[in-house]
């Protein structure tokens, strides 16, 4: 809402020196959001004129028209001789009266005005264009002056070019702050100062005589007044006044009738429509629409209409899409048209809030009107506005009121909220005390009971101090208690509020959960991955390119109604797509050696539906849903599991000074899927496995143990990406990635570790290279070791791979160092060799190893 | 060695005379003094105190000389032996320091040379951001809550008093998921993409006991486009703190510690009344420029990139949870009130870190996200 601070000034007697900036700060502490001060006519200076055009001589020989013109501009240029002048625009003829500025005036942008030569002839001045004036930009022609206006007179004045204008930005809840009227409330109360209402006027009382209206839907509309006026001068146009206060709230003047309509719309906050009452045919009805009904509205658009959209009729159909815009047929006709209105009846209701949205919303259709009839409009100023209405076009258009005054008003009660005396004090944690509660809730129209001076007993049979509120008809978001604390705090000061702590009970910290995700981000970070979040939103596409068969599980995702883009309609059933992308963008922009790691969750519709939840039950919000309620709308959910995936590519290790270095490998990946493990101290087995997207001989499964149950969970796979895959996503060679549920790993996790017992008698070292086939698992090999050995193995580590003509064509030589150790005494060489051949023959039994050089 | 003997040969004695020993004495102390190195000192010690040295030589002679002459003779041998020992063992001292620090001289490195074998990792910032608010919470008590992402409707919107003609509950607000019964339609599912953290607020009180202390931390997500100051998926940081007699004052309490806690001493918070379905009494929260402490403010000749010379940052909005929230959730709004605030963190770290393009913080380029370590 923009409010032009001299139009405030009207309802309020503002200090003479408060400035736009200073009213701005008032209101701004009283809960309106003045986002802007504009200062219009900044820079501007005189002489700035009327004139009237006496000659006009059209020079030829130019690129574009070009006009000579001389313009009596009265007194104001010293001499009163006319002003030669040259201008550029043609839509003004000999006798117009415009607004020309002397040699000497400054236009806004420090555009200085002086004499000079242009096309051949001398211009002493110019003929000034709205835009120049710095009035709007709606259009470049000359201004052309009503007639009555006399040469030379001041146009800084006449025009009101300088003012300063406040644009507010009026949160829901405030509807009544979309007009002058409510705005000026605010500020008088900011001030401390009477207001001069606008809406209090003398209103006949309702008659039969009016125009015919016929409300069918009295919820949809529980108010409709409608007066007629006559005798209007089809050639009447709008005063320049009534112009300016338009243009600076941000509405172009159109005609007489409909400026005057957006005037008292701007002014009192109701919506008004007129209609040509030569157009209309019978009775102005107000109904749903019927399905299939059609209406070309006052934009020249044919609007198929919904049954459910509220409409304004005559006998022969919709003529209105009420509280939205008007139909094309009714319309007023513009000034200067042949069949120039002469009968108007006016419109001003009151429609139902909610029916009005829906129906903008469905059509695209917001408008001045039906952002105000949303935010709900003051029920009882239809009658008032619709008299200002009346007045105005008696005043400016020379009409007169036909005595009808039609009013059908659905029978209502002013509401009121009991409130306990002290609830503002309770609800801001501070003490107003009673008398400025009261105070405040009558600044803003409330009218305030007390029960307390009565003797009042409540339900308790306790003394309670009540104040029984009635709250005024243009403020429909006051319904509770709260409501009107908010009122009272705001208008003492949100600043004013007091700065304390609540006294918390003990918390129990972050849950195990959130700190094992903690430490897991941490180690990974300490690992040398960059932790990188990336959106969940994908295209089905990638899964073809990730490889997956057409039965795959991560192939069911969900799918986004309204996706951002139509390339990525479904989200995320893995992480490595965002990942994979990230990682390409960063090898794109130059990085090449990468490791990445995220955490986040993936989307798995549920078991048994299809790609979507099913439709969760609709729960009440006056009462807590019960458990059962509660279970349908989880159950209605998808799955939502969190995981961590890493991606690298390029050198894990960098070579340089200290010799070389190596590329990650499959090895990396499936090493970080260890370190999120042991961040649960989780001990993941390994597995040989094919699993999309990775490389058939290079994928590793990850198993671990649920801790409740014994049970082997899938924690997820690693490896190196197949080629293919790598090739399908643009990526560079070799990529190598892991994923993992974390939420399975939290439930692997052991929890606390036992402290093992420090042997202090001493090691014993055993090394045993094992010839195996080249195909069994080294994993195989060295759990057959540790079982064969027994207790005595403090730990086994494979430090040697060896594969070559002495080993055998498909075989290959493990070497193991194994590390024995006693508790309580020094191992004999005996009991060392024991343990060791018997860990061999274990090898030998499960995997076919043979014992180097034996 | 020759035995005592009481027939005295002065030729053989020669040796044992004060100025014999005085000589060799003064040779091999000349000859250590002259030693160059640890192998040099070496042989010099074979030739001076060795067994055919003089000095021992020497020695020897002792047991021919009458026994008068013995002790004296004895003595004098003992004190230049050990004037040589002694002289022996400060220079081996000295050799073996000069051939240390050469040693160590010679192994000397260029310890200024890179080391970049193992390239560094970190966390991202907006989750060490997340990280530290959760913190200060959690010292004060408060707990972390979290939830799906995936979200119903009931949840995000109806139970925080939207209207169901609420705008923000449009599609082009809010991302909503395909329903399974009638794909086509927009709205149907009843199943949303959250687009704030307040659906845990509303779990977090229907399956908590009372009093509820939360701060609920997450993804969220509207349909914006990416660009410079907007991203669909962003991340918000609420708190919920529901209770017998909490007040606007304890909110503000509560916004004005966290402000300190993130940006230092001095810093302080301030409420503009707002609105909102959830909250009644709402507000807009702003914090004091942490960067010109609101100096700039009318102050051309001191301007401020932070806040634009406004003095405040915007934050968030908060205000005292609307009774119809608390009734939805089965809390006596007679009985319980309570507070809530929330704020995008990606705007926090924006201004808080100099960040000037949100594509830098979503994209994922590493070389953003490094120089952010492990703690923020
Ligand atoms: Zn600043």
């Amino acid at each position: 809402m923009r409010v032009p601070l001299s139009w405030l000034r009207e309802y309020v007697d503002l200090p003479a020196g408060a400035t736009g900036r200073d009213v701005q700060a008032k209101l701004i502490s009283a809960g309106l959001e003045v986002e802007t001060v504009e200062q219009l006519g900044a820079g501007l200076a005189g002489p700035l004129v009327v004139g009237e055009v006496l000659t006009i001589e059209e020079l030829e020989g130019f690129k574009k028209p070009i006009r000579f013109c001389t313009v009596d501009v009265g007194k104001a240029n010293g001499t009163g001789d006319p002003q030669e002048i040259v201008c550029g625009a043609r839509n003004f003829a000999v006798g117009d009266k415009v607004v020309v500025i002397l040699p000497g005036g400054v236009l806004p942008g420090d555009f200085r005005i002086a004499a000079r030569k242009t096309y051949g002839r001398v211009s002493h001045g110019m003929i000034c264009s709205a835009r120049e004036l710095g009035m709007g930009d709606d259009h470049d022609g000359i201004i052309v002056l009503p007639p009555e206006h006399e040469a030379g007179t001041d146009a800084i004045a006449l025009l009101e070019l300088v003012d300063e204008v406040l644009d507010i930005a009026v949160t829901p809840d405030r509807g009544y702050a979309l007009s002058m009227r409510g705005v000026a409330r605010e500020a008088a109360t900011a001030y401390g100062l009477p207001l001069r209402d606008p809406a209090l006027l003398d209103v006949p009382a309702p008659n039969a005589i009016g125009y015919p209206v016929e409300v069918a839907d009295p919820t949809g509309c529980d108010r409709f007044t409608a007066r007629t006026v006559v005798g209007i001068d089809p050639g009447a146009r709008s005063p320049i006044w009534l112009q300016r206060r338009l243009q600076k709230v941000g509405v172009r003047p159109i005609s007489l009738a409909v400026d005057i309509t957006n005037y008292v719309m701007f002014e009192v906050g109701q919506p008004l429509h007129a209609y040509d009452r030569s157009r209309l045919t019978g009775a102005i009805g107000v109904r749903r629409a019927e399905p299939g009904e059609k209406l070309t509205t006052l934009d020249g658009v044919e609007r198929v209409l919904d049954p459910s959209d509220l409409v304004i009729t005559d006998e022969r159909g919709p003529i209105g899409l009420a509280g939205v815009m008007g139909g094309a047929h009714t319309e007023i006709a513009e000034f200067g048209e042949d069949s120039g209105t002469t009968e108007i009846v006016v419109e001003a209701a009151h429609f139902h809030p909610v029916s009005i949205a829906r129906t903008a919303r469905r059509h695209k259709l917001g408008s001045e009107a039906s952002r105000r009839f949303e935010r709900g409009t003051d029920p009882l100023a239809t009658s008032a506005a619709a008299q200002r209405v009346v007045d105005l076009l008696v005043l400016l258009a020379g009409g007169h009121a036909e005595p009808g005054v039609t009013e059908i008003a659905t029978p209502s009660q002013p509401r009121t909220i009991t409130m306990a005396a002290d609830h503002p004090d309770r609800v801001a944690g501070t003490v107003y005390g009673r008398e400025t509660v009261v105070r405040r809730l009558q600044e803003i129209g409330c009218h305030v009971r007390g029960t307390y001076a009565d003797g009042f007993t409540g339900t308790s049979g306790q003394e309670v101090d009540e104040l029984i509120v009635t709250v005024p008809s243009w403020r429909p978001d006051l319904s509770y208690p709260n409501d009107l604390a908010e009122e009272v705090i705001r208008l003492e000061g949100y600043e004013n509020l007091p700065s304390t702590l609540p006294r918390l009970p003990s918390g129990r910290g972050l849950t195990d959960g959130q700190l094992l995700r903690r430490r897991i981000g941490r180690a990974l970070a300490g690992a040398g991955y960059a932790e990188a979040p990336s959106y969940p939103f994908v295209g089905t596409e990638v899964f073809d390119q990730l490889g997956l068969d057409g039965d795959d599980d991560r192939r069911r995702a969900v799918r986004l109604a309204n996706p951002l883009y139509d390339t990525e309609p479904v989200l995320r059933t893995t992480m490595l797509p965002g990942l994979l992308a990230t990682l390409r963008r960063n090898d794109g922009r130059g990085s090449h050696d990468l490791a990445l790691f995220e955490t986040g969750l993936v989307f798995l519709p549920k078991e048994g539906t299809k790609n979507g939840p099913a439709r969760p039950p609709r729960l009440p919000v006056d009462r807590r849903p019960t458990a059962d309620e509660l279970a349908a709308v989880q159950a209605a959910l998808p799955d939502q599991p969190r995981r961590a995936a890493v991606v690298l590519a390029g050198a894990r290790e960098r070579s340089g000074w200290w010799g070389a270095g190596h590329p990650e490998t499959w090895a990396d990946a499936i090493e970080a899927a260890r370190t999120v493990a042991r961040e649960a101290n989780v001990e993941l087995t390994v597995r040989q496995a094919q699993y999309a997207p990775y490389h058939p001989g290079r994928c590793a499964a990850l198993y671990a143990t649920d801790a409740a149950d014994g049970t082997e969970l899938l924690i997820g796979h690693a490896g190196e990406l197949h080629p293919r895959v790598t090739k399908a996503l643009g990526l560079p060679d070799r990529v190598s990635a892991m994923e993992v549920d974390l939420d399975l790993i939290e439930r692997a996790g052991t929890g606390r570790v036992s402290g093992p017992r420090v042997s202090t008698f001493p090691v014993a070292t055993q090394d045993v290279a094992l010839v195996v086939d080249g195909t069994v698992p080294a994993a195989a090999v060295e759990s057959a070791l540790r079982d064969g050995a027994g207790d005595l193995l403090e730990s086994l580590r494979l430090f040697d791979i060896f594969t070559g003509p002495q080993i055998g064509e498909g075989r290959k030589s493990l070497a193991y160092a194994l590390r024995f150790r006693a508790p309580d005494r020094t191992l004999t060489a005996e009991e060392a060799s024991a343990a060791r051949d018997a860990a061999i023959s274990a090898a030998a039994e499960r995997t076919g190893a043979i014992l180097r050089g034996a | 060695m020759s035995a005592p003997n009481k027939s005295y040969d002065p030729v053989e004695v020669e040796a044992l005379k004060p100025e014999a020993i005085e000589r060799m004495r003064d040779q091999a102390l000349a000859a250590i003094a002259a030693a160059a190195d640890l192998d040099a000192l070496t042989h010099v010690k074979t030739a001076h105190t060795g067994g055919t040295s003089p000095l021992a030589l020497a020695n020897r002679e002792i047991g021919a000389l009458p026994p008068h002459a013995k002790a004296d003779a004895g003595k004098r041998v003992g004190q230049a032996r050990g004037a040589v020992n002694q002289a022996l063992a400060a220079r081996q001292t000295e050799l073996e320091a000069e051939r240390d620090a050469r040693v160590l001289a010679e192994e000397t490195v260029d310890v200024t040379l890179p080391y970049d074998r193992r390239p560094a990792g970190a966390r991202h910032p907006l989750t060490t951001l997340s990280d530290r608010i959760e913190d200060i919470f959690v010292a004060m008590g408060y707990e972390v809550a979290e939830g799906p992402e995936i979200e119903a409707e009931w949840f995000n919107f109806d139970a925080l008093n939207f209207p169901p003609d609420h705008p923000a509950r449009g599609p082009q607000d809010t991302f909503f998921v395909q329903d399974t019964e009638d794909p086509a339609a927009l709205e149907e599912s009843g199943v949303v993409l959250r687009t704030h953290t307040s659906p845990v607020q509303v779990r977090s009180l229907v399956t908590r006991d009372l009093p509820v202390y939360v701060i609920c931390p997450g993804r969220v997500y509207r349909p914006d486009a990416l660009d410079a100051t907007h991203t669909p998926v962003f991340h918000q940081v609420e708190l919920l703190a529901v209770d017998e007699g909490l007040t606007m004052a304890d909110l503000k309490g509560t916004l004005d510690h966290m402000v300190v806690s993130l940006f230092g001493e001095g810093m302080t918070t301030r409420l503009r009344p707002n609105h909102f379905p959830f909250t009644e009494p709402s507000a807009e929260m702003d914090m004091l420029c942490y960067v010109c402490r609101g100096e700039s403010v009318g102050n051309p000749d001191r301007p401020c990139r932070t806040c634009a010379s406004e003095g405040w940052i915007e934050l968030g909005g908060c205000g005292m949870v609307n009774p119809k929230v608390l009734i939805a959730c089965g809390v006596d709004p007679e009985k319980y009130s309570g507070f809530a605030f929330g704020f995008g963190i990606e705007r926090m770290l924006m201004f808080r870190h100099n960040v000037e393009d949100m594509r830098d913080i979503v994209e994922g380029d590493v070389r953003f996200t490094l120089p952010f370590g492990m703690e923020i």
